[in-house]
């Protein structure tokens, strides 16, 4: 059997890495150091954090520096630019004096990046999308990690009919179309005109929780299938078995010794599926099946400017970039992540 | 007829209108009549095909109205014209208009000799019969119940139409040439009934069942193609021969083509580059200044006789308060919400339910600051807030219902916002362009507030009035319950039966019933009525003879290509 060996592959490892210099540091102490040294990583997250901290500030952008309300129209509303007053809403030109266009980028306090049809300040409705968007991707990336892992837990340690079972339930959801499993619920729920009522919890049909229940729903078995796969192999490890034949309780077994060996896999799994949730909230709320008007996200953003394109572009494209950036940033953090918490990965792809 | 918006045409049911008068309605001078070359091919382009089926017995769209009347023909017509000439009816099939007999029971028709349907069979009185029975027996003719019911075995034919039987209801004589009609009761718009396409006269023979493609008709053109996934294609009749040119004239181009599947970005391109002559869907709002600054010369602008409103339901909380009501209608500022729909070029503020230059239209409006003219011209908030104040309602909760489509759901945003302002806990509820008027007329959904708007299918009052507001429009647990306000006051439907009455003998009289009903049903504020839109076309640079119908709008085979 031919042995791998980094050096003569032309990898060079760490000393931490080839087993020189790692007393002492805890697994965790020594990823926290690997991540540290990827300036990548460690600029995409202080891009995302940057974009989590205006998202957040929306409520004192929309206050205090543009002086709206974003949510509400302001459609016979009038602008002071350079002394002159302007309509918000400006009738089509030429004779016939068609049409109604939107105030363009003033590149100024008030409607820095123009206004949309409802004669709206589209910057500051892109820092409230931010945070509706974010508010979601991370909830439901939370929300899907959580009910997999519990889900892997007690599948991959009782195995038998409970892994049977659990695990064909998950497949029966991986089987549907993500995207159109997606939309048949938000639909079903969304435009429920009187939203959803469980028992004595009703929510109503535009909150929040709902396209974040849904997103989170339909990404569970993409988390759950990686753990159960690692919790069956852990399963089988000496300090399980060593645990039970001390008679540890299986409580014990699965929150003691398994749960903290999985625990970095779910770290790394856990930006890309904000990244991944972000993207299908966008995709279902600019289907009008997200995030419910008057309210924003970036999907609505970008909905909104649809039929703006040719006049006012600014108001899709904002939102398009801020997507983007947060993605590629919560991209590239995972890749760093997985970097840093599992070297041999690293090693692997190098190799 | 209701429409989805006037950005949807394809969905739309039904008919323009009776347009204006002086000024004639366009904002282009008009072609007095078709003098254009004949020959060529009008391509015209469309988003998708008319909706429902082919059939001219039920479909039930401008889109396809618009097609059927140059390929079929009924005893009578809207006279083919521009202007409110265009509203006049005129014999088509039939040699005369005839004058009601019985107390408007009874009406006997001459039918014209010598006409031939596109298959070569002549015309025979019989065939009138026979278009009336399939009306029923086909069974799903959307306004057979409602529309041709009046005649005299029609309410057994609803009951069951496979065994419809009109004898003693449509009585031809092929020897004499005549057709009578036997009515049940007057009915003062049994003519306009009689001149739209489901009353449009086919061969015998044709099947007692759907069609998907429509069958011989007797007009100019025929249609020689019908798929809904590419396009359809009418090509000249050579059966035809002008019998009239104010009810059927003959057709300029040679075919007529409307393409199927393109965006209406994409159609305002192919309008641009002449590579289409005109678009049926309205251009999309993004591109009506580029149209408008650098085509000019090619776009048409029309006023049509339709209201686009908000209807509250007045008989559930807040909006079964009167002055709740009016409170919001004195609040609402119709400049935002025409500027919505595309700006002051496009719709005119209203405050009524008749639109301009209707029967029975009077300008009135008190819901504006310094009302007295007649016109809207600003909100009055002073006022709306002293009466929602004094009716108790503040801090109710309101759901605005509207349709997921752009500029409807903008008008909801438009109204969550004021009602919110107004002390209202407004929140929007914007459902599929399919479901959301069904929902809405279904009284057990309990809809405060509902989106909706109305097109004419003919020119008279109580297709407004009555078939919006009237009792028996209020069908309760229906989808089908055209008057969504649920509003129904004796008083005032006791005037409008007398409207409907006086009309059969003097249309004249009963339209001053109608204006004073008209007034009425507004003090009662049943809905906020926001606007009257009008219809923009955008033709190519090689069309000519542009003429516009208030009935049936763009006259397509008026139009020369040559």
């Amino acid at each position: 059997m031919a042995v791998f060996e980094p050096e003569a592959e032309g990898i060079v490892l760490d000393a931490e890495e080839t087993g020189g210099d790692i007393v002492g540091r805890s697994p965790w102490a020594l990823a926290g150091r690997r991540l540290v040294r990827n300036k990548l990583a460690l600029g995409a997250l202080a891009l995302f954090v940057l974009i989590v901290a205006v998202s957040f500030a929306a409520p004192l952008y929309a206050n205090h520096v543009a002086d709206t309300n974003p949510f509400e129209s302001n459609i016979s509303g009038t602008v002071t630019i350079d002394g002159k007053t302007v309509d918000v809403l400006q009738q089509g030109g030429g004779k016939l004096g068609l049409g109604e266009t939107p105030i363009g980028p003033t590149w100024r306090s008030q409607y820095f990046l123009g206004a949309d049809n409802q004669g709206r300040d589209v910057a500051a409705r892109v820092l409230y999308g931010g945070r509706a968007s974010l508010e979601i991707g991370i909830g439901s990336a939370v929300f899907a990690s959580v009910v997999a892992l519990i889900f892997a837990l007690v599948a991959g340690f009782f195995g038998g009919w409970t892994d049977a079972i659990i695990s064909r339930l998950m497949d029966l959801i991986w089987a549907f179309p993500l995207y159109l499993l997606a939309i048949s619920l938000a639909t079903v729920l969304l435009t429920s005109p009187n939203g959803l009522t469980i028992s004595f919890v009703h929510v109503s049909a535009d909150s929040l929780w709902i396209p974040l229940v849904i997103i989170g729903f339909v990404y569970v078995p993409y988390i759950y299938r990686p753990i159960r796969g690692q919790v069956l192999s852990l399963r089988e490890k000496e300090f399980v078995e060593a645990g039970i034949a001390q008679g540890a309780s299986n409580l014990r077994l699965i929150f003691g010794e398994v749960l903290p060996n999985v625990a970095s896999t779910v770290i790394v799994l856990m930006p890309l599926m904000i990244a991944t949730t972000i993207l299908t909230e966008s995709a279902l709320s600019y289907l009008s099946i997200g995030v419910q008007p008057p309210k924003a996200s970036w999907g609505t953003i970008i909905q909104d400017g649809q039929e703006l394109l040719y006049t006012r572009p600014w108001v899709a494209i904002a939102p398009g970039i801020m997507i983007v950036l947060t993605v590629l940033a919560l991209n590239i953090l995972g890749d760093g992540l997985r970097d840093a918490l599992d070297p041999r990965s690293k090693v692997r792809v190098k190799a | 007829m209701r429409s989805r918006s006037l950005f949807q045409l394809l969905t739309l049911i039904g008919l323009a209108a009776l347009v204006l008068t002086a000024c004639g309605g366009s904002s282009k001078k008009k072609s007095s009549a078709s003098s254009g070359n004949s020959g060529g091919t009008l391509m015209t382009v469309a988003k998708g095909a008319p909706s429902g089926s082919p059939d001219p017995q039920i479909n039930y769209t401008l889109q396809e109205w618009q097609l059927l009347i140059i390929s079929h023909d009924g005893l009578l017509a809207f006279k083919r014209t521009s202007g409110t000439e265009g509203t006049k009816i005129v014999p088509d099939l039939a040699t005369e208009v005839p004058k009601p007999e019985n107390g408007g029971k009874t009406y006997v028709f001459h039918i014209r000799k010598g006409i031939k349907f596109s298959n070569g069979k002549e015309l025979k009185p019989s065939d009138v019969k026979y278009t009336f029975e399939r009306l029923f027996k086909i069974g799903q003719s959307p306004n057979a119940g409602t529309w041709y019911n009046v005649i005299v075995g029609g309410d057994a034919c609803v009951k069951t139409p496979a065994t419809c039987n009109l004898s003693q209801g449509v009585v031809a004589d092929d020897a004499a040439g005549t057709v009578t009609f036997h009515l049940t009761k007057g009915d003062p718009e049994f003519f306009d009934k009689l001149a739209v396409p489901f009353a449009f006269i086919l061969p015998t023979g044709t099947p007692n069942k759907e069609v998907q493609i429509p069958p011989p008709g007797t007009g100019p053109y025929k249609f020689a193609e019908y798929n809904p996934n590419k396009q359809i294609k009418l090509v000249r009749n050579t059966n035809f021969k002008e019998w009239s040119k104010d009810a059927q004239p003959k057709g300029n181009p040679d075919e007529i083509i409307q393409k199927f599947g393109l965006s209406a970005e994409a159609e305002v391109t192919q309008v641009e580059n002449g590579q289409a002559d005109w678009m049926f869907d309205n251009p999309p709002s993004d591109r009506l200044n580029e149209i408008s600054t650098k085509y000019e010369d090619q776009v048409h602008v029309n006023p049509l006789t339709a209201v686009w409103y908000f209807a509250f339901n007045v008989r559930v909380p807040p909006f079964n308060n009167l002055k709740a009501r009016q409170g919001v209608n004195f609040a609402t500022d119709r400049n935002a919400l025409v500027k919505i729909y595309g700006g002051p070029k496009l719709a005119v503020p209203t405050c009524q339910i008749l639109p301009p230059n209707f029967p029975g239209y009077k300008p009135y409006c008190p819901y504006t600051k310094n009302p007295g003219s007649g016109k809207w011209t600003a909100p009055d908030m002073a006022k709306a807030k002293q009466l929602i104040a004094a009716s108790g309602t503040k801090g109710a909760a309101v759901k605005v219902n509207t349709d997921t489509v752009e500029t409807d759901k903008a008008l909801g945003l438009y109204f969550v916002g004021l009602l919110n302002k107004l002390g209202y806990k407004a929140s929007l509820q914007a459902l599929s362009p399919d479901i959301q008027y069904p929902y809405c007329q279904n009284s057990k959904n309990k809809v405060q507030f509902c989106w909706s708007t109305w097109y004419q299918d003919y020119p008279a009052a109580s297709d407004f009035l009555n078939i919006l507001l009237g009792c028996g429009s209020f069908i309760p647990n229906s989808n089908a319950s055209p008057n969504i306000a649920e509003f129904c006051m004796k008083p005032i439907q006791a005037q409008m039966d007398q409207a409907l009455q006086q009309g059969i003998t003097d249309p004249s009289g009963a339209n001053t019933k109608w204006e004073a009903v008209d007034k009425a049903v507004t003090d009662q504020a049943p809905w906020v009525s926001l606007f009257n839109p009008k219809y923009i076309d955008f033709l190519s640079k090689r069309v000519k003879g542009y003429q516009f119908s208030p009935q049936w709008y763009f006259l397509l085979d008026q139009a020369s290509v040559k």
